[in-house]
């Protein structure tokens, strides 16, 4: 038996790491990283909760989990995006460090 | 301490040990190639918590498609390394100092108010049958269609906005 809040505990700690990735690290595509790993904590929490929920009332109950399947449909179009952006950004600067990237035009 | 929670503490500290390395590794294939590891462990999580579906599609989809896309990228570009002088030096300790007040900060929350009858048992078999995953597709097709359809959408919007951002204009190649 472990505690759901030992879940949501854990989720905090690594939503913490994704958001500290997302602040000290200069390279974009580990910024990318670290949102994904944001994204991947807060899905922890749903099924957690969605398996408490489930626990409690004693009926089955999918919500959260089909939530997290949405959640990563939409992790992958937006990672698919990002990083054609990327891609693009460094064909026109040749350079994609982070604190170059202060204008929206090439 | 039954077993169940020995091999929750296990894993944990594997993903967090995981999530710092992808944080703090020089190489940025390494630091993916950590955060692999990282979502397996989740995908481990999601089989404990009673959600084999799911666990499989973070195995597919984040691990596989996701991951693969990161390193590919990473090779293509050629950036395993960024290399620069900080134009802030004060940020990064700053949000160090921030970012561990804030793990201690919710962590206390959190566990200060743990409600010990709200355990999760590990999952029996009948969870793991099709049964519970036939189950899941009634309700993903009954109650949450519109969320389907439109998560389709913006998958196919996603698409055809990545292969334009990525397409050769005919007139650009020149320069």
């Amino acid at each position: 038996m472990i505690p759901v809040d030992y879940y949501v505990a854990l989720s905090a700690v690594l939503f913490s790491i994704g958001a500290l990735g997302v602040l000290i690290r200069r390279n974009p595509l580990i910024i990318f990283m670290s949102i994904e790993l944001m994204l991947n904590a807060a899905n922890l929490a749903f099924v957690a909760f969605g398996r408490s929920h489930e626990i409690q009332t004693g009926e089955p109950f999918f919500g959260g989990q089909i939530f997290v399947f949405f959640v990563i449909a939409v992790a992958a179009a937006e990672v698919a995006v990002g990083l054609a952006l990327i891609v693009e950004i460094f064909k026109t600067k040749k350079n994609i460090n982070i604190d170059e990237l202060n204008s929206l035009k090439g | 301490m039954t077993s169940d929670l020995i091999v929750f503490l296990v894993l944990s500290l594997v993903a967090i040990a995981t999530a710092l390395g992808m944080l703090f590794s020089r190489n940025a294939v390494y630091s993916a190639l950590f955060l692999v590891l990282n979502f397996v462990t989740v995908a481990v999580f999601y089989l404990l918590l009673g959600a084999p579906f799911i666990a499989m599609s973070q195995i597919t989809v984040y691990a596989g498609a996701i991951m693969v896309l990161f390193l590919f990228v990473i090779m293509l570009l050629g950036v395993e390394s960024i290399s620069s002088p900080n134009a802030l030096p004060w940020q990064r300790p700053l949000a160090a100092i921030l970012s561990v007040i804030l793990v201690v900060e919710s962590v206390y929350l959190i566990l200060s108010r743990a409600q010990p009858d709200m355990s999760i048992a590990s999952p029996d078999a009948s969870l793991n049958t099709m049964d519970s995953l036939r189950e899941m597709a009634m309700s993903l097709f009954n109650n949450y269609l519109l969320p389907f359809e439109i998560t389709s959408i913006l998958l196919l919007v996603a698409m055809v906005g990545a292969i334009v951002l990525t397409k050769q204009e005919k007139g650009e190649q020149k320069s």
